[in-house]
């Protein structure tokens, strides 16, 4: 398989703590502007397999290579997202303390050391960059406000907007519908297929309805490897991946 | 414009309404002492003048540990190790402008290595003998340990429980080391019987009014330093590394790099109090190292309100004035009083003093807002002055969150 033409390219990938294989031998490979749902019960390996790429768990084997040609287990989490992949967590999080304006500002795009951080002061391109993600996640009346008073949805969108600021070229997003009212689930699907055109994604979610929503190709994990892939039709379809959900 | 920036909020009103009475005690407070004659009604004794001197020594070394523990959540249990380094720094240069003063009459050895019989001064007692490199010293010394004990434990990802264990240890490695009579720090009874200071007598009236004065002023900028640090992006930063490390890193932040600097000028701080406290009571010994006078430091600041600046200078002024008082009335009850203060702080004001009234603030003009008819009241944007009571009703009296 060539890894030229891909944004995130996985190869026999393997982990395991403390005997568990929480990755098993797993292949994955992401097209440059591709968005991908992965779905698969509890305990699949999909928030690892995360890790793995963000930097934080290193493989026991296997290759990860992003945009064809760096090698993700050799760089640490910050390295890693300064290159241009975005994380969402499981569990919204945001600084609470800061205003929503705050968290976008920390997240822009630009140098990550300490005394640039002294100096800084805000630039009229940076307020027109934090004007537009407002825009995007539709939370422009709400600049002001501390993140600790956000609802649920709202903390996702603005943990997504904070992906958004970083520039990146890869988002990985972990269940952002989860917990969230069926409004907000539909309005969170169209913000990820606005991002999806001009990003490349990766969607981890439990919701099917969702998943249909979003209308793309869709990778089901079990035990730490591929199960199935295709169209979320085929998938559902696929004896193995009702056995897995439905149990024996 | 910029008075508008400096005047912005209330939270930036106290620190320099504080700014400015630090100032202003620095210039009447040694006036009142000297000019005036003792039986005069505003005559401010010089017992009082050494004993609030030493109290915003002990305010600048909270507001140091403010900086690291209310910010960024690093509860350093060893804080006092930097104030004492510093204070040692000092206390070397004092004792080398003993000169052939001292009871055994040896220009260049402090009496304590002649009782020894060193028979020459250890290299690092070179230089201590000019202010200036003392100063720098007492900068340098702290900042340095700092820098490197942070360096590792933060690289290292040491955290909550577990780094403060280990500050608490450090500062216990160097009480032992500091009680050793071959270190050359003078061992148990560390430095003291001080004659001068850049050339004036360290007991005159005069001279405990200008270390008063300089202790004023160095409280002041630390002040000062720490809210433009605070209101920086980089202070900003600091708290989203107290709330939520991973997500700074995820977004590309070190936050090891990001405590290492606060750690760092934290130390210097400690450092400089120390160095300020040394000339006005006149003796450092290892005692300042240790961990029970770190722990103190650390009800200080719980007391005052971590996370404000105001709070752990408030919280350092009112535990010493308290101690001060018990120590003279029911001597042998103060370390049961100072327990049971802590517990008290933790249990019914988590936020400390200056948290508490904010917080008491807020919900007061919440009421008196909500009492308003409704068509005075809740505009579509909040207000800037909205804004500053949502801020101190939760963020500006942030929950630092419990070690990890």
């Amino acid at each position: 398989m060539s890894k030229s033409g891909t944004i995130l390219y996985l190869d026999g990938v393997s982990v395991s703590f403390d005997g568990f294989r929480a990755i098993n031998n797993l292949s994955l490979v992401l097209d440059r502007g591709e968005m991908r749902a992965i779905i698969g019960p509890n305990g699949a390996g999909k928030t690892t397999m995360m890790d793995i790429v963000t930097g934080k768990t290193k493989p026991d084997s296997g290759e990860v290579y992003f945009n064809g040609e760096i090698d993700l287990t050799r760089h640490d989490e910050a390295d890693i997202a300064m290159m241009g992949i975005g994380r969402k967590f499981q569990k919204p999080t945001v600084f609470e303390s800061h205003t929503v304006e705050d968290n976008l500002m920390l997240s822009l795009k630009g140098p990550r050391s300490i005394f640039p951080a002294l100096f800084h002061r805000k630039t009229a391109d940076e307020a027109r960059r934090i004007d537009d993600i407002l825009g995007i996640i539709r939370l422009g009346d709400k600049r002001h406000m501390l993140g600790a008073n956000l609802s649920h949805g709202q903390k996702q969108w603005l943990e997504i907007g904070m992906l958004l600021a970083q520039d990146p070229k890869l988002l990985l997003v972990d269940e952002p519908v989860a917990g969230m009212t069926d409004a907000e689930t539909e309005e969170t699907a169209r913000l990820l297929k606005d991002i999806a055109k001009t990003h490349s994604v990766v969607v981890v979610e439990h919701d099917m309805h969702f998943v249909r929503e979003l209308g793309v190709k869709v990778t089901c994990l079990h035990e730490g490897s591929v199960l199935s892939e295709g169209t979320l039709d085929f998938v559902s379809a696929d004896d193995r991946v009702v056995e897995v959900y439905l149990g024996r | 414009m910029i008075t508008r920036r400096f005047f912005a909020n209330g939270a930036d009103r106290r620190v320099f309404i504080t700014i400015g009475l630090l100032l202003g005690a620095a210039i009447v407070v040694p006036i009142l002492n000297i000019a005036l004659p003792p039986d005069s009604a505003f005559h401010v004794p010089s017992y009082m003048v050494a004993l609030v001197g030493k109290y915003l020594c002990f305010a600048l070394l909270a507001l140091a540990l403010d900086l690291v523990w209310g910010y960024c959540g690093i509860l350093s249990l060893g804080h006092g190790a930097f104030f004492a380094l510093g204070g040692y720094a000092m206390g070397m240069y004092l004792m080398r402008q003993i000169g052939d003063r001292g009871v055994y009459g040896n220009p260049i050895l402090p009496d304590f290595m002649v009782f020894l019989n060193w028979k020459e001064l250890p290299w690092f007692w070179y230089g201590f003998d000019q202010f200036w490199f003392a100063a720098i010293m007492v900068m340098l010394v702290p900042g340095l340990l700092a820098f490197v004990f942070g360096w590792f434990a933060f690289r290292s990802r040491v955290t909550g429980v577990y780094l403060s264990i280990i500050t608490q240890a450090m500062t216990y490695a160097l009480l032992l080391a500091f009680f050793r009579n071959d270190m050359g720090f003078g061992g148990n009874n560390g430095l003291t019987d001080f004659k001068d200071i850049l050339g004036f007598n360290v007991q005159a009236n005069t001279t405990r009014s200008a270390i008063f004065a300089a202790s004023a002023v160095a409280l002041a900028l630390g002040v000062f330093i720490t809210w433009a640090i605070i209101n920086s992006k980089y202070g900003k930063l600091l708290i989203a590394v107290r709330d939520a490390e991973s997500r700074t890193r995820f977004i590309g932040w070190r936050p090891e790099n990001v405590k290492l600097f606060a750690f760092t000028v934290s130390a210097v701080m400690a450092g400089i109090a120390g160095a300020l406290y040394v000339p006005q009571v006149g003796i450092i010994n290892p005692g300042e190292f240790a961990p029970a006078n770190s722990i103190e430091v650390v009800i200080w600041t719980a007391v005052g309100g971590r996370g404000t600046i105001v709070g752990p200078i408030v919280g350092a002024l009112l535990v010493n004035a308290g101690k001060s008082w018990f120590t003279g009335v029911l001597p042998e009850y103060w370390l049961f009083a100072l327990g049971g203060l802590f517990i008290a702080t933790t249990l019914f004001l988590p936020r400390g003093v200056i948290g508490m009234w904010d917080h008491w603030m807020a919900t007061h003009r919440e009421r008196k807002a909500a009492a308003l008819p409704p068509s005075a009241g809740a505009p579509a944007a909040p207000t800037p002055q909205q804004r500053e009571w949502q801020a101190s009703a939760t963020g500006g009296a942030p929950e630092p969150q419990p070690a990890e």
